[in-house]
């Protein structure tokens, strides 16, 4: 498939397993989706839906494990070349890192190493990536601590991480992740472990620096506030694979798939009428080991017909909007 | 007030360490009245926590009475104290790491009920097999060790357990926060149905004040070891008579992409419970805060039933 233009990256059929022979684990069984240049794409999933694996294996950072079983991960660099990621070898994901791609994840306290400075782990992806003198280096490290709002910055970066609040710890992962000006961020959970009142200046943040930058994100998440709030894309993943994908408009109008309709009825909103109950979704995530023929969530769907049995893939049911259900639910949210 | 199963009255904790004394809970006082669920809520840091359980004497208060169906338990000894456990419970956060995992779900359910010999080994068993029912689980669950349940089941295992000595009273510490969205409402739906089952009172710590107003009769916000507000939880929410409650509710991310973004933003962080800002200790990051606000701990604004905002602003701000 050509990759348009305006797509920065482009997953096809990721099939990611871990383990060796008949005893592979298939995590990642058909994983699909598209990120527009300098829009946000959310992958939204529960635990095990496989949304952190597909981060990994966008980044090269597999465990030893764990490999790409089949398919593509095409990724226009800003020179307008598109390479596909999954065809790399360990020096080409270097080059790629930093200024391509980068990613910044969930626990800011064990992502940083509490031996350095904050200044110093900033700077080093400049003494990887980039070659620069050491005095322009710390200018570098100060400016990108003063665009992600460290008051103090040139104090700051000699700030070891256990010296930092978890807000300021997260906004250093942040400048970080964004001094090389990559094309590509994964943010993988980034406000999860914060309070909600820190994660609001960490989104707002955010938010501000795709546009001064021009950035694209790809923004992993389980919370569907944090899609309704940063996303312009979402692409819903369950039991490692992509079952629907949608504009975010769209996603939350128009709902399509029964597991995205059970996961927006299971959330307490404030414009639940007192006394009205929310709506869960029974049993729990299956197994990786012990899926269903067919459709996964089928055992835990309430409109499931035995024709769920067959295979099931993401296919497009109105412009722009796909879904992995044999059957069009469109709108019954 | 009506008839309330827990009071609490200028309830202190302080812990003293080698840096100074962290003031983890300040002069705090309110009442959780019988059938009812208290939500309590606030950022980390706020000593939600350490509130939990010092109402359970798991810390000891450093000042202050709790009063549980009349008796005032601060003062029991240690053998009043564990008979008054039998009434008084608590579910963990964390449904791994609060069950022994060498222990069968059966035994762990029935360890309190043997703690105190209630019962025949075989009467036991028939208790185990019905809490296990109750929750959602099967009887023949009670065979299989913790590691064999996923986490939403670890957590019904924790109610059960919770249960087994039909308690009055129950903490629920951050129960749902490590669950799964769909997971988490299973488990709220259940809490619901055992209160009314069950008539249980009450307190739900969360740091997430959508799950907290779904739950909760009641909320109390705490902020730095203090109360800053607390009433019914429809007043709260929808007409909070507190600066810092209505930069927390701002804040919630809404599931709905149309939702107008206009929030009231925080600045900064938490201050230190080392060294609380005098006065009102929410006034460093307060958007409303005025030279009165430095000098003397607000004292409760009363806004109608049982409805109170620890503001010294609250008439001129919400006009209450």
């Amino acid at each position: 498939m050509q990759t348009p233009d305006d797509t920065i990256l482009s997953v096809e059929g990721l099939r990611v397993g871990f383990g060796r022979g008949a005893a592979t684990v298939t995590a990642l069984r058909d994983v699909s989706f598209t990120l527009g240049r300098g829009k946000t794409l959310a992958l939204v999933g529960e635990s095990g839906s496989g949304k952190s694996v597909t981060s990994l294996a966008l980044m090269g950072l597999l465990p030893p494990s764990g490999r790409i079983l089949s398919g593509r991960l095409n990724f226009r660099r800003s020179d307008g070349t598109v390479v596909d990621l999954a065809g790399l070898d360990a020096a080409g994901y270097r080059a790629m890192r930093g200024p391509g791609i980068s990613m910044i994840f969930q626990e800011p306290m064990s992502s940083l190493n509490p031996l350095f400075t904050v200044g110093d782990q900033i700077g080093e992806m400049l003494l990887l990536h980039e070659n620069v003198s050491s005095a322009q280096r710390d200018k570098r490290v100060i400016e990108m601590l003063e665009l992600v709002e460290i008051p103090g910055a040139a104090a700051r970066a000699k700030s070891y991480p256990h010296e930092l609040s978890g807000g300021m710890r997260q906004r250093v992962m942040i400048a970080m992740g964004l001094i090389c000006n990559p094309a590509l961020l994964i943010a993988d959970e980034p406000t999860t472990a914060l309070d909600v009142t820190i994660q609001a200046q960490i989104l707002d943040l955010m938010r501000r620096l795709q546009k001064e930058l021009d950035m694209s994100i790809l923004f992993i998440t389980h919370d569907m506030g944090v899609v309704a709030e940063m996303a312009d894309q979402v692409a819903v993943m369950y039991a490692g694979a992509v079952v629907e994908q949608a504009g975010v408009l769209d996603l939350f109008d128009h709902t399509r798939h029964p597991y995205t309709q059970g996961l927006l009825a299971s959330i307490p909103r404030d414009d639940l009428v007192d006394g009205e109950r929310l709506v869960p979704i029974p049993g729990s995530v299956p197994s990786l080991t012990a899926l269903p023929s067919g459709c996964a969530f089928a055992p835990r769907c309430s409109h499931a017909q035995p024709e769920c049995h067959r295979p099931v893939s993401l296919e497009e049911k109105a412009s722009g909007h796909l879904s992995a259900c044999i059957f069009d639910f469109a709108g019954a949210a | 007030m009506t008839d309330a199963l827990l009071q609490i009255r200028n309830l202190t904790k302080r812990f003293d360490t080698a840096s100074g004394t962290v003031h983890a809970v300040e002069d705090v006082s309110f009442d959780i009245p019988r059938g009812s669920i208290m939500g309590l809520v606030g950022e980390s840091g706020s000593g939600k926590t350490t509130l939990g359980r010092a109402l359970l004497r798991l810390v000891e208060p450093t000042s202050g009475q709790i009063r549980f169906d009349g008796t005032d338990i601060t003062t029991l000894d240690a053998k009043g104290m564990r008979d008054m456990r039998r009434r008084m419970q608590i579910i963990f956060q964390d449904p791994v790491s609060s069950l022994n995992p060498r222990l069968k779900v059966g035994d762990l359910i029935a360890e309190g009920l043997r703690a105190f010999g209630i019962g025949t080994r075989r009467d036991r068993r028939d208790r185990v097999a019905a809490l296990l029912e109750e929750v959602g689980l099967n009887a023949d669950h009670m065979n299989r060790y913790p590691h064999a349940f996923s986490g939403g089941q670890r957590q019904r295992i924790g109610i059960a357990r919770a249960l087994a000595l039909e308690p009055d009273f129950i903490v629920a510490d951050e129960s749902v926060s490590a669950l799964d969205v769909s997971i988490q409402a299973q488990v709220l739906n259940l809490l619901l149905e055992l209160r009314e089952k069950r008539n249980l009172t009450m307190l739900f710590i969360a740091h997430d004040l959508s799950v907290v107003n779904y739950l909760c009769d009641q909320v109390a916000v705490l902020y730095l070891g203090r109360l800053m507000e607390i009433g019914p939880t429809n007043r709260v929410q929808r007409a909070s008579a507190h600066p810092y409650t209505r930069a927390l509710n701002s804040a919630i991310p809404q599931p709905d992409p149309r939702a107008a973004r206009n929030r009231t933003p925080l600045q900064g962080d938490i201050p230190s419970p080392l060294a609380p800002p005098s006065g009102c200790v929410f006034r460093t990051r307060c958007p409303h805060v005025a030279d009165l606000c430095a000098t003397g701990v607000p004292d409760a604004h009363l806004l109608g039933a049982h409805h109170q905002s620890y503001c010294k602003r609250t008439e001129e701000l919400y006009g209450h």
